[in-house]
């Protein structure tokens, strides 16, 4: 029986705030079977995120740009402190890491597809590069993760760029887990595993240990695309600042940083909810250690990509205002290729789920055909149209983003910047580091 | 040879260059070796220069004075030779596809790591994570490994000719690990399908691996990798390791054992 706020109220029933449903539900959850929730997706908890700022748009004392007629630039240029072929993309949106087996080979394909149209940059994952990824995508950046499952120096060597993984926002200090039933015999081979055992991916890297050797081997990485691309490094958002002067001090061109909004595959839930920090507090702590580094938008600096809950124009606009330089996004790009779709909600329901709640993505029985290796299932999913949706909503992302930046008088979108935004609450005022709205007070920096 | 500044062609005896090639050229006839001191010049254009060679290159390089200088001969895809005349700094011969290397010295951090075919010779001891995640060839160590050799290995074959440290083969999922002095602690902890051979002691073994019976099968490719590695130790003298398969699938009972 569904209970309406209406009802309960009026029969003088109260919820605990401490033991919600939710939580009741997971007590029961954990009784029951012995085992912990595992899902796929970000921290689902409410957090201080953008939607806790506001910008201050163009009016008496600043000057605003025409909609419609004055040009606002959107391109960006990563990894020009060492490469020889920094990426050149047209949109500060690029599409994040996403594995090759958590993703069916369609999805991947879908992915590379949408973001080739627009001109930005799709990012492999765990398990390796395939042919449908590679192929499809005009601008590829390679991961180079803990398990270095698939990894190929001819793959290294046809990417357009390298991401040296630490670690993700969903769950900095743990590694992957993708669960036997996605184990295909494709997955299972491009991993060297045996087909339907549980793939774990390690936590830490196995031929080195903190920023000194990392060094050393970002030196290695380079001698071997004899210096021809940008090194990026990635680490979930926890101790930022020092994270990411490490990750500078060791070579990287560019430092991507994954707020505790980010999705995974599959992780524990309790790992999701309750490790790494919001994005929204990671952003001013990375460009603080840029700054301090005299790497922050320089000739020849460092680039900041921000992950972790990133879904429309404002939020880009916020990231980039706050002082990152481009954006990854991966759930968002999921739901634009199809997934929770509300045409789907039957088939959600009888895995015990609802269109616009699903997270169930480790189990591979994805009505939608993207986390899934199901070869019927996945057979549901048209590459090219779900990659044209995807392309659409990249383009309404960046327009978003001009719309705001035009009222805010910027002729390019890295023109934003931390004056344009207001906080809506003392938490977002202090993690953002931005004056309360109508007030010129920032909490924790004083009066 | 543009990119080097200082290339130096030299008319040399093979028999001076330690070969074990027998293919490159007939006893007392003379190879024209490329040398490069990186004293002198860099590993940066080392490297550019190994990269640039024609597809199916087979020449012979000599690397004087590496003072533990970092990849050397790092991402090579042609069967060429290099001799590296001295100790290697950390990923010497990283990510190798068809060459041979043959270090005269000690091999930092992850020789040979990730490499995909050819063959990688230490003449001394191995640091950590010697052949890390390979996938293919082979890698011959004289001396000692450290921690974690063979960690995630992938399909390559790796030969010790004295004692690996802890935690090797850690996440072992294919390929063979021949060790003919002792293992550390925690050998083949988390093991796939990988196969260890140890003739000494092993101080402990990982979760889930186990000791397995030594097989014909197993004789016979232990003789040949031994014979590979130019070993002559006793085939039978060695124990064989690995999964007993009981963690391939998470179960809660199963919990402990992590």
């Amino acid at each position: 029986m569904t209970h309406t706020p209406d009802d309960v109220a009026s029969r003088g029933l109260r919820e605990s705030a401490t033991f919600d449903r939710t939580t009741i539900a997971a007590i029961q959850h954990a009784a029951r079977t012995g085992i912990y929730d595992i899902r796929g997706g970000g921290a689902k908890r409410a957090l201080p995120h953008f939607d806790d700022l506001l910008f201050l748009g163009a009016s008496m004392s600043r000057y605003p740009l025409e909609g419609y007629r004055e040009r606002c630039d959107t391109d960006v240029v990563l990894g020009a402190r060492n490469a020889k072929y920094p990426l050149r993309l047209q949109t500060p949106v690029t599409i994040a890491g996403m594995s090759f087996g958590a993703l069916s080979g369609r999805a991947k394909e879908a992915l590379g597809r949408g973001a080739s149209e627009v001109g930005t940059s799709t990012t492999t994952g765990d398990g390796g590069m395939t042919e449908e990824e590679r192929g499809q995508s005009k601008h590829l950046v390679y991961q180079y993760l803990p398990s270095r499952y698939g990894m190929n120096p001819d793959h290294l060597r046809a990417a357009d760029a390298i991401e040296v993984v630490l670690g993700q926002g969903a769950k900095p200090g743990g590694g992957g887990m993708l669960l036997g039933q996605k184990i295909t015999e494709r997955v299972a081979g491009m991993r060297t595993l045996p087909v339907g055992v549980d793939q774990r991916s390690a936590c830490r890297h196995p031929d080195w240990t903190g920023p000194d050797d990392l060094a050393i081997k970002i030196g290695e990485l380079r001698e071997i695309t004899d210096w021809e691309k940008p090194i990026y490094v990635k680490v979930g958002a926890s101790r930022t600042y020092y994270d990411v002067k490490l990750a500078v001090k060791a070579g990287a061109d560019v430092v991507v940083v994954d707020g505790m909004q980010g999705g995974t595959a599959a992780t524990q839930d309790v790992f999701i909810e309750n490790v790494g920090i919001p994005t929204l507090a990671a952003i001013p702590q990375a460009v603080q250690a840029l700054q301090e580094m005299g790497v922050h938008r320089t000739e020849g600096g460092v680039q900041l990509i921000v992950s972790g809950g990133v879904r429309n124009g404002a939020d880009l606009a916020k990231c980039l205002a706050l002082g990152a330089d481009a954006v990854a996004i991966g759930t968002a790009a999921l739901i634009a290729l199809g997934d929770n779709d509300p045409a789907l909600d039957d088939e959600y329901r009888k895995l015990g789920s609802a269109a616009g709640y699903y997270d169930d993505w480790q189990a591979g029985q994805d009505p939608a055909g993207i986390t899934t290796q199901d070869p019927e299932l996945q057979q549901r999913l048209d590459p090219v149209a779900a990659g044209h949706r995807l392309a659409n909503y990249l383009r309404v992302m960046t327009m978003e983003a001009q719309i705001i930046a035009r009222a805010c008088g910027k002729a390019h979108l890295h023109h934003l910047e931390p004056e344009d935004l207001v906080a809506l609450t003392i938490e977002s005022a202090a993690m953002a580091r931005l004056p309360l709205a109508g007030t010129s007070w920032i909490p924790g920096q004083g009066l | 040879m543009g990119a080097l500044s200082t290339p130096v062609i030299e008319d040399a005896p093979t028999s001076t260059i330690n070969d074990d090639d027998a293919g490159a050229a007939a006893a007392g006839s003379t190879v024209d070796v490329v040398v490069h001191d990186l004293r002198t010049a860099t590993v940066r254009e080392l490297n550019a220069a190994l990269h640039a060679l024609p597809e199916g290159d087979s020449s012979r390089w000599r690397v004087l004075n590496p003072d533990g200088t970092h990849s050397i001969a790092a991402g090579l895809d042609r069967p060429v030779t290099v001799e590296i005349e001295g100790p290697a700094g950390y990923y010497c011969a990283g990510m190798n596809q068809h060459a041979t290397v043959e270090i005269h010295g000690s091999a930092g951090v992850g020789v040979a790591e990730n490499m995909m075919s050819g063959r990688v010779h230490v003449h001394g001891d191995a640091s950590q994570s010697a052949g890390a995640t390979a996938h293919g060839g082979l890698l011959v160590i004289d001396g000692n490994a450290s921690a974690r050799c063979g960690i995630s290995m992938k399909g390559v074959d790796i030969v010790v000719g004295g004692n690996v440290g802890h935690m090797s083969a850690f996440m072992a999922q294919a390929g063979r690990l021949v060790v003919c002095g002792d293992a550390g602690d925690a050998l083949g902890d988390s093991i796939y399908e990988a196969r260890l051979y140890v003739k000494g002691r092993v101080a402990s073994l990982g979760a889930d691996c186990v000791a397995k019976e030594m097989r014909p099968e197993h004789l016979a490719e232990l003789t040949e990798l031994l014979r590979a590695a130019g070993r002559d130790d006793d085939p039978a003298a060695f124990t064989r390791y690995g999964s007993a398969r009981t963690l391939y699938n998470f179960h809660v009972d199963n919990a402990s054992a992590y």
